[in-house]
């Protein structure tokens, strides 16, 4: 389990990554926590002739707040984001999600926005980024772009980014006041790819719901939003109509079996997490105000 | 006097080395070597039909590139049946290098020799290997209808058939009041040591000598092995095992093709060469174990007494059976457990699939043999509305009836005679553990909290410490420094710490100055290996007989020297002196001073051992004719038969009502394993066993397709158990002494592993009212059952509520 050969490409600013990916195009590839692609690279999945290590780019370390946003840069690890108080502060479903990352020694290396590049849909982090309405920052050939999450996805493992860019930052979307969130998700062994996962959204104006959405882990071939405002709205704490909302959720997702589960089961899971986050998110108030 | 060893908590000597990464395992040697690699069939059956090397001669830093036909000798001929079984009647072995066909995806075509491991590998990409494909046979089904066959010369794909039958089961079964039959599954898993295989070659082209260290259980029999292949005399070469990152049996297997190939080529290359298996490699190219399909049939009467048991079972052995029919004998044997079966009767089936090959994994058949027979006696307990605790203990072996032969030939060729075991007192104890007798109210209590909870049980009696027999050397150095040599190996057991433990004990010397070394065939030339939980029964025992010989030498030099009887003396702390008179002393390091008689002293203290020290008889001979130079001996342990060990496992599972997701909340083990040596290293032998288990019940398959492509061969879908699917495991002891051996002590190696899947598939049976047949079981599985039992699909949908 060696790796094919390869160049290994060292930029030191966000301009000669965006430079040497362009002169290698679809033969090269972007190295930063690497928790994905190293595997793939040493089984021989891959074999890509270029790899453009951006760990020693500069700029691209940081966690920025603010009032609309908490902004993540391409080499901000998993753990360093789960340990960020003013992420965690300014919007709870970071850390919710983070923590639920594989191990912590993938959090340490593993980062968030290469996660959320790799488009897997087992990945927490996608997921996250559709349901805060995140922007994707790009810098490519011809400068900078942004790229809403919702048009980032294409499929699995597949993205709207062109093999010349690199993805700098994602910028989650904070959420408005009384809103709480949950995130949960269950494997077959702690940390494990999920068999279905789901993060929630929940925004109250009172007793009552105001608006709700929710988002999945590995049963939608991307990720996606399902609005759950219709039927919650106006319906208060306590008396939420899960059934409904449990069905609403096996209508939207599209699980795939595989040797783990069926389809059927992950359906079903994926209803059940959502029917238990959603009584959790309105009743308990300690995690979402974490 | 010296603290006692034997029996205590000592901690283990090996672990602050291994902990703080000071382990020297097989890769990590060898720096400098050439790296071998090689081309591995994609297919699970078909013919070879051209080999291409020549773009992969083009790579820099390719040295050498071999097929079948480079190989000579007896390298080229197939690799040895290790244990021949007159019931094996198509035993079928593979080559080094897969010779005109491949029979498993992942069996060696081609091996590369390079620079390094990447450039090896660079090369095998190179290689273009052509196949013509032949009709796969995966899993027992396939194999048993025989419509597509192996190997073309063994009919109905059959490898062994073996019957054993004790009383006349016919007879029995027709006047049973009640009967049942059973058909059960259980699923391949394997060893998945940490680390896999690996060999290190040394070739000296001056001595002609080969060193060959190898990640193996057995390392004399690597070297009859390779010494056999390479046409070499055994004098010539020596076989290290260096630490070992975990067996469970895998390793016992030898010589894998590369334990031949690796020394061969650097014999013919004059470099040193070296091979580190790889966790792909290791999936595809080791070996699994457990999968069987079961019928049991059981005779009883109304007070759930077995009548006669007739079990039939198809063993699927995978392509080849270099390790014989072990496994499924053990099944068939060790399937009685602690109970009286009334009329047997066993017949099995070893089957050839075009799948990884099968030899012993950590309980080697007795996991399979203990499902069976548990389930069956859950299976009474349901039947006749009877406690399934009660109906086990109706069953039981009595202690008075011990020893008790079970009319079976067992593994060893020998009688199934258990030494000795108390079954009721170790049942008394476990449902003391695990409150069997309150399970009832804690039910209803997690009931009232809409919670699902059950309780499942399993016994189990393991053959442990099997023969032929081990060796024990002990020296004692002129520093004090006691160094003990047994030739088994260890792979991480504790073997330091308590053959330490038994040497102190016997010798009378503190536990520090006792270093003890595992399989290197230069320190110990005869021995037999590490499996069947055997390596405290066979070399504890060996290392005892070899101190008690070192120690009657030591008090016979110092009585002479103290002008004493020996019978007088004492050893403790490493002080020989009168007993009850403690100022009358020698140390034991001066008594092996004594014991060598010198012309030149290397060093003061060896001054009193040279030939004017005026400490000798002038009549006799500095040695005496029945006597040798130096403070050591050897003695070797050979039993007439196994050591049964036993145990009783309990647990208690949640399943979730809606998603059937599996907790075992509470874990509770009985284990008598004899007299222990050191109960801290019996429990974590029994919690790594119970790890392994709950992986079987609950995580681990190897799932093939049809095509015999195995679909999980990663640790990211072969789901072995976190520490976080672990449960804590609750252990209480009891100590029946083994009356065969001269400690008394019983293997305890397997023994966590034997029951787990049997008390899980007891326990989710018993929470969800539901007949488990199939083990491992998954959520999904699970859900799965209860939608197929449910006389309503759309309640079984949603789940119970």
């Amino acid at each position: 389990m060696k790796p094919a050969p390869f160049v290994h490409h060292a930029p030191r600013t966000v301009d000669e990554a965006v430079s040497v990916l362009g002169e290698v195009g679809h033969d090269g590839k972007v190295l930063a926590g690497g928790q994905s692609l190293i595997p793939v690279l040493n089984m021989r999945l891959a074999s890509p002739g270029h790899l453009v290590d951006i760990n020693g780019v500069a700029g691209l370390g940081a966690v920025d707040i603010t009032p609309e946003h908490v902004r993540v840069g391409a080499l901000v690890r998993h753990a360093g984001l789960e340990r960020h108080g003013g992420a965690a502060a300014a919007l709870p479903l970071l850390r919710q999600a983070v923590r639920n990352v594989a191990h912590p020694a993938i959090r340490t290396r593993g980062t968030t926005v290469g996660s959320i590049a790799h488009a897997d849909p087992a990945g927490e982090m996608p997921s996250v980024a559709v349901l805060t309405g995140a922007t994707v920052e790009v810098v490519g050939p011809s400068g900078p772009r942004e790229i809403p999450a919702a048009d980032f996805f294409t499929g699995p493992l597949e993205t709207t980014l062109a093999p010349d860019e690199l993805v700098v930052a994602v910028r989650f979307g904070r959420l408005p006041a009384g809103t709480r969130t949950w995130f949960t998700e269950s494997a077959r062994r702690s940390g494990d790819y999920a068999l279905a996962g789901v993060a929630l959204v929940v925004t109250l104006d009172g007793d009552a719901v105001a608006a709700a959405r929710a988002s999945f882990v590995s049963v939608t071939p991307v990720p996606d939003v399902l609005d759950l405002t219709d039927l919650l709205a106006g319906r208060t704490v306590g008396d939420l109509p899960l059934d409904a909302v449990a069905e609403a959720v096996r209508a939207h997702v599209d699980p795939e079996s595989d040797i783990h589960a069926s389809a059927d089961y992950r359906r079903m899971l994926a209803a059940e997490l959502t029917r238990r986050a959603l009584a959790a998110c309105t009743t308990d108030h300690t995690e979402g105000a974490a | 006097m010296s603290t006692r060893q034997f029996g205590e908590r000592v901690q283990r000597r090996e672990d602050p080395r291994l902990l703080t990464g000071n382990g020297r395992y097989v890769d990590d040697l060898g720096r400098g070597a050439l790296h071998a690699a090689f081309v591995r069939s994609p297919h699970a059956h078909a013919r070879i039909t051209d080999i291409d090397i020549a773009d992969a001669w083009e790579l820099a830093g390719v040295e050498a590139i071999y097929t079948w036909e480079d190989l000579d000798g007896r390298v080229a001929d197939p690799l040895p049946v290790l244990i021949p079984h007159p019931a094996m009647t198509h035993a079928r072995t593979g080559h080094c290098l897969a010779k005109d066909a491949v029979n498993h995806v992942g069996e060696a075509v081609v091996m590369v020799v390079a620079r390094d491991r990447y450039v090896a590998e660079d090369a095998c990409a190179r290689i273009t290997v052509t196949y013509e494909s032949l009709p796969a046979v995966v899993g027992v089904d396939r194999a048993r209808e025989g419509a597509h066959l192996v190997h073309d010369d063994v009919p109905g794909n059959v490898a062994a058939n073996l019957r054993q039958e004790v009383g006349d089961v016919d007879a029995a079964l027709a006047a049973a009041p009640n009967t049942l039959t059973l058909e059960l599954a259980i699923e391949r898993s394997a060893c998945m040591p940490m680390e896999g295989k690996g060999v290190y070659a040394r070739w000296d082209a001056d001595e002609g000598s080969l060193r060959l260290f190898s990640s193996t259980q057995t390392s004399t029999g690597v070297r009859a092995a390779v010494a056999a292949k390479l046409g070499m005399p055994l004098a010539k070469v020596e076989v290290v095992t260096p630490d070992v990152g975990g067996g469970f049996g895998v390793k016992i297997v030898h010589p894998w093709p590369e334990e031949v190939l690796v020394p061969w080529a650097a014999r013919a290359l004059g470099r040193d060469v070296k091979w580190t298996e790889d966790r792909r490699e290791h999936f595809v190219s080791s070996a699994h174990e457990r999968g069987q399909l079961q019928e049991v049939t059981v005779g009883f009467d109304d007070d759930g007494r077995l009548l006669a048991l007739d079990v039939r079972f198809w063993h699927d052995n995978g392509a080849y059976t270099p390790y014989g029919i072990i496994v499924p004998i053990i099944t068939a044997t060790q399937l009685l457990g602690p109970y009286k079966p009334g009329a047997y009767r066993v017949e099995f089936w070893s089957l050839y699939t075009n799948t990884v090959i099968v030899t012993p994994y950590r309980g080697a058949g007795r996991p399979q043999g203990c499902y069976a027979m548990e389930r069956t006696m859950d299976a009474i307990a349901a039947h006749l509305g009877l406690d399934r605790a009660e109906v086990r203990s109706r069953n039981f072996i009595q202690p008075d009836e011990m020893p008790y032969d079970q009319g079976l030939m067992f593994q060893d060729g020998r009688p199934l005679k258990y030494d000795s075991g108390d079954f009721p007192a170790s049942l008394a104890k476990l449902k003391d553990l695990v409150g069997w007798d309150d399970f009832a109210a804690y039910r209803a209590q997690a009931e009232r909290e809409g919670r699902r909870v059950g309780l499942g049980i399993g016994c189990y009696v393991e053959g442990t410490g099997v023969g032929p027999y081990e060796g024990g050397h002990v020296q004692v150095e002129t520093s004090g420094r006691v160094n003990v040599a047994t030739g088994l190996t260890t792979q991480g057991q504790g073997h330091q710490t308590i053959l330490a433990q038994i040497v102190a004990d016997e010798l009378g010397v503190p536990i520090e100055d006792v270093h003890v070394t595992t399989g290197d065939t230069r320190r110990m030339a005869y021995a037999v290996g590490t499996f069947a939980s055997r390596g405290a029964v066979m070399s504890g025992n060996a290392v005892a007989l070899a101190s008690r010989v070192v120690r009657a030498k030591a008090l016979r030099i110092a009585a002479e020297a103290l002008e004493v009887s020996a019978d007088d003396l004492e050893i403790s702390d490493g002080v020989i002196s009168v007993k009850g008179a403690p100022g009358t002393s020698i140390d034991l390091k001066t008594v092996a001073v004594l014991s060598n008689p010198l012309r030149y002293a290397f060093d003061t203290s060896a001054q009193a051992a040279t030939q004017f020290a005026g400490t000798f008889d002038p009549d006799k001979p500095p040695v005496a004719d029945d006597d040798e130079p130096g403070l050591e001996g050897q003695d070797f342990y050979s039993p007439t038969q196994a050591t049964f060990a036993n145990g009783m496992h309990a647990a208690i599972v949640e399943t979730d009502p809606v998603t059937a997701e599996i907790r075992i909340l509470r874990y509770c083990v009985v284990h008598d394993c004899g007299v222990m040596v050191n109960p801290l290293i019996v429990e974590g032998q029994v919690h790594g066993g119970v790890a392994q288990g709950v992986g079987g019940a609950l995580y681990e398959r190897m799932v093939y397709d049809e095509g015999g492509q195995l679909l999980n061969a990663s640790f990211m879908d072969f789901l072995i158990p976190y520490a976080s699917e672990v449960p804590t495991v609750e252990t209480d002891h009891l100590e029946t002494p083994s009356p065969l051996n001269p400690l008394g002590i019983k293997g305890a190696g397997e023994a966590g592993t034997i029951p787990v899947s049997a008390v899980i598939a007891s326990a989710i049976e018993d929470a969800e009212g539901l007949t488990i047949r199939s083990m491992p079981i998954s959520p999904a599985e699970l859900w799965e059952l209860r939608r197929q039992h449910s006389p309503d699909p759309v309640t079984a949908q949603e789940g119970p509520r």
